[in-house]
């Protein structure tokens, strides 16, 4: 019985091979459990442990769901949660050795702090750009000698400008928009491009608003993932050497070492959530068939780490609202439309 | 936004895959407009919970075309009706899913600054 509970609960890593991999709690696989949906056990067993949460990071554990779920959860957030970008640069003037096509793509890549969830899509034929769908930059600049007479070498003492920011870019509000504040790139120094006396550079930014579906430049996350978490057995006990053996085979704080009463030390688990699963101990004969590795298959453990322009908590609670959205709009379709009904109805048989 | 565009004639959200061969409710394939395995594979975990469903099935039917076929074959109900009760159960799940990260996040913030008020005070 214990088997079959690690069976549906644990994956198992063996040497060569990792076992049980997928999920098959579901009706008709076990003759002894109860495995169709039940929104009152899930409810029971499911829980979120926040570990760390900072402006831009954060780790959580969520327990008890499964990785289809929360699977979704980590996709939603790498592409579909919406932020602004710079998506078009209108160039008036580029006399750096940076192409304007190059200069354009870095521009994109700058996190704009803007809160995505205050704009509209820009719509595909709209030409204009309005306050509701658009955010505008200006960033002119321009490289010039400054007036030192020495033998200096140094750029920074000879140029003005010559190594162009994040810090350079002005945000014009359009009409409408000043009740916005603190709009601005997330960081001040980012280099965009360097320029040389006489380079200038005279562009308007247009962010718009935008999912990571679209372009990278939109994901409003720098890694979303999540790792199960690791399980270490120790099927018989180990003494002296073999548990210093034991001990390095893992992650550091992983085992630890204790004395027994007759002066001898032991191995024991400390902590089998820092093991990195290398499973290195399979490599040692006198070890291998005594450890048996495993991994919760229903605790996720999460690391987000944001782009800086929305903290990682309304960013996870974003992901799964926009799940929920996701079922709505189908649900409410299914609703409004008689989708797969109607043709077997019009027989005039079905009631 | 292309994930919440209203339904038109030119977009559909979501349709029925016409059978010729096929008069049974209960065996349908629906395709879904602008979704992927996000949507797909947890709709897939979520229908086969359900013991009215003898088989269910999700495809990318090619990179370059952006819906997923949803293949359910259920014991007897309408195919329909399933696909109803597993957007349900997976939007209850994730509201439950929201509730308790928002009040684990609160917990935290919370537990944070009792610390650091305690960590001035001393």
């Amino acid at each position: 019985m214990s088997h079959i509970k690690d069976m549906r609960q644990k994956v198992q890593l063996t040497e060569h091979t990792v076992f049980n991999v997928n999920s098959t709690n579901f009706p008709g696989t076990y003759s002894d459990f109860d495995d169709v949906w039940s929104q009152e056990r899930f409810e029971e067993r499911f829980q979120i442990d926040i570990i760390s949460l900072s402006e831009t990071d954060m780790e959580f554990d969520m327990v008890g769901i499964d990785a289809a779920v929360a699977n979704a959860v980590r996709r939603i957030l790498l592409a579909e949660i919406p932020t602004m970008a710079i998506e078009s640069v209108a160039i008036w003037n580029n006399t750096s050795i940076i192409q304007d096509e190059v200069l354009a793509h870095r521009l994109g890549l700058i996190p704009i702090k803007a809160d995505a969830r205050l704009f509209e899509y820009k719509q595909k034929d709209a030409v204009e750009p309005t306050s509701e769908d658009t955010l505008q930059f200006s960033l002119k600049i321009k490289c010039t000698r400054n007036n030192v007479s020495s033998d200096a070498t140094d750029p920074n003492v000879l140029y003005k400008n010559h190594r162009v920011a994040t810090k350079d870019m002005e945000w014009v509000p359009l009409s409408g928009q000043e009740h916005l504040k603190g709009i601005r790139p997330v960081h001040e120094d980012i280099l965009i491009t360097t320029m040389r006396p006489g380079h200038e550079l005279i562009m308007d930014l247009y962010c718009v608003k935008g999912i990571g579906k679209d372009h990278a430049k939109f994901s409003p996350v720098a890694t979303a993932s999540y790792r199960l978490l690791p399980e270490i057995r120790l099927l018989r006990e180990f003494y002296g050497e073999e548990a210093e053996l034991l001990q390095k085979s893992f992650s550091p704080g992983v085992i630890k070492l204790v004395e027994t009463p007759d002066g001898q030390t032991m191995a024991k688990v400390a902590n089998a959530r820092l093991d990195t699963c290398s499973r290195n101990v399979f490599r040692h004969d006198e070890l291998k068939d005594d450890v048996s590795l495993l991994r919760v298959r229903d605790h996720f453990i999460f690391s987000v780490e944001s782009t800086g322009i929305l903290p990682p908590d309304i960013l996870v609670s974003e992901a799964i609202k926009t799940l929920m959205g996701k079922c709505q709009k189908f649900l409410h379709e299914l609703d409004s439309v008689n989708i797969g009904k109607g043709k077997h109805k019009k027989g005039g048989k079905k009631n | 936004m292309a994930n919440s565009a209203p339904s038109s004639a030119k977009n559909p959200i979501l349709e029925v895959v016409e059978m010729k061969s096929e008069n049974e409710e209960s065996f349908q394939t629906f395709i879904l407009h602008d979704e992927d395995h996000t949507l797909g594979n947890a709709l897939k975990f979520i229908l086969n919970k359900n013991p009215d469903v003898s088989f269910v099935g999700y495809s990318i039917t090619h990179p370059s075309e952006n819906k997923i076929n949803l293949r359910i074959q259920t014991t007897g109900k309408p195919a329909v009706d399933v696909l109803k009760q597993g957007f349900k159960d997976l939007k209850q799940m994730c509201a439950h899913m929201l509730t308790t990260f928002d009040s684990s996040t609160k917990y935290y913030k919370e537990n944070q600054q009792d610390q650091s008020a305690m960590d001035q005070s001393s």
